[in-house]
């Protein structure tokens, strides 16, 4: 039986996502840190995004590099940061920094029972920050992303007059 | 679902065209109004107020609630299921994610269990 996947918002700037997986954590880390293994589930074949290259050099100060192609992206999208802490089996953190308001990942594996519980946080620098995040991945279109922009910068406008 | 979004965005920046609306976004921030409060904050006939209202609540802006012979409005919620729309998908993501990730552990667990055999001899 499958395990269920939770997200939630846990605070103004931090998403917060948990997942069991039935294993031990050194096997699901393994999964986290060797980029042969990674490739195979980072990008899911339903959400038809593919990968163009998958450089990680998984350990503390390392950095990585993913670049993600779609049929309806105009261009590939890279994605990349640097692994701020690389502890084994039980913690991975780093950066995004393919935007300046990226937030810093952390991601900790607890074996229990042979069962691995594993809970990732996604924390922004701001609350604007991860608002802006939501705003923008909320559109399907660029334009609308647009859009919210402008709606934004109306609706802030107003807040201040 | 996409043309549906921009129908509503081009209500939302209609309805924001128009200063008095404005005002009335800015004071439901501050709290929660009957029609009358606002008609008479923002010395206008009920009618008036009912028209701007209208608009507001069209583009999801401002919801309205009727209790007994009072009609409350407040911020309405739209911004707010955009977000949660967000995070559905976000979750999409890692829930298929995960599902591919099980199956590499259950990939290493029959490596593992072979491998043990093989020493054991």
């Amino acid at each position: 039986m499958k395990n269920p996947t939770t997200v939630e918002r846990q605070s103004e700037r931090e998403l917060v996502v948990t997942r069991t997986f039935n294993g031990p954590a050194h096997m699901v880390f393994e999964a986290w840190t060797n980029p042969e293994l990674l490739k195979r589930w980072w990008v899911p074949k339903s959400f038809g995004i593919s990968f163009v290259s998958c450089e990680a050099d998984v350990r503390t100060g390392g950095t990585y590099r993913f670049v993600f192609s779609h049929p309806d992206f105009e261009q590939p999208m890279a994605f990349f940061g640097r692994y701020i802490e690389v502890t084994p089996h039980s913690r991975i953190v780093w950066t995004n920094e393919e935007s300046a308001d990226g937030p810093v990942t952390t991601v900790t594996f607890e074996e229990k029972d042979g069962k691995t519980l594993l809970v990732l946080r996604e924390l922004y620098a701001s609350r604007q920050a991860l608002d802006d995040a939501l705003a923008s991945g909320s559109s399907s279109t660029g334009g609308a992303a647009e859009q919210f922009e402008l709606l934004d910068e109306l609706l802030a406008t107003l807040a201040r007059s | 679902m996409v043309q549906l979004q921009e129908v509503h965005l081009d209500a939302s920046f209609a309805a924001l065209s128009d200063a008095t609306r404005r005002g009335i976004l800015q004071r439901l921030g501050h709290a929660d109004a009957s029609i009358t409060d606002l008609a008479g904050r923002f010395r206008m006939t009920l009618t008036g107020m009912k028209k701007h209202v209208g608009v507001l609540e069209q583009a999801g802006l401002v919801i309205t609630e009727k209790v007994g012979r009072v009609r409350t409005c407040k911020l309405g919620m739209r911004r707010l299921e955009e977000v949660s729309a967000w995070i559905e998908r976000y979750h999409q993501l890692w829930d298929a994610r995960f599902d591919e990730l099980d199956r590499i552990v259950e990939e290493l667990k029959r490596k593992k269990r072979v491998d043990g055999k093989r020493k054991g001899r």
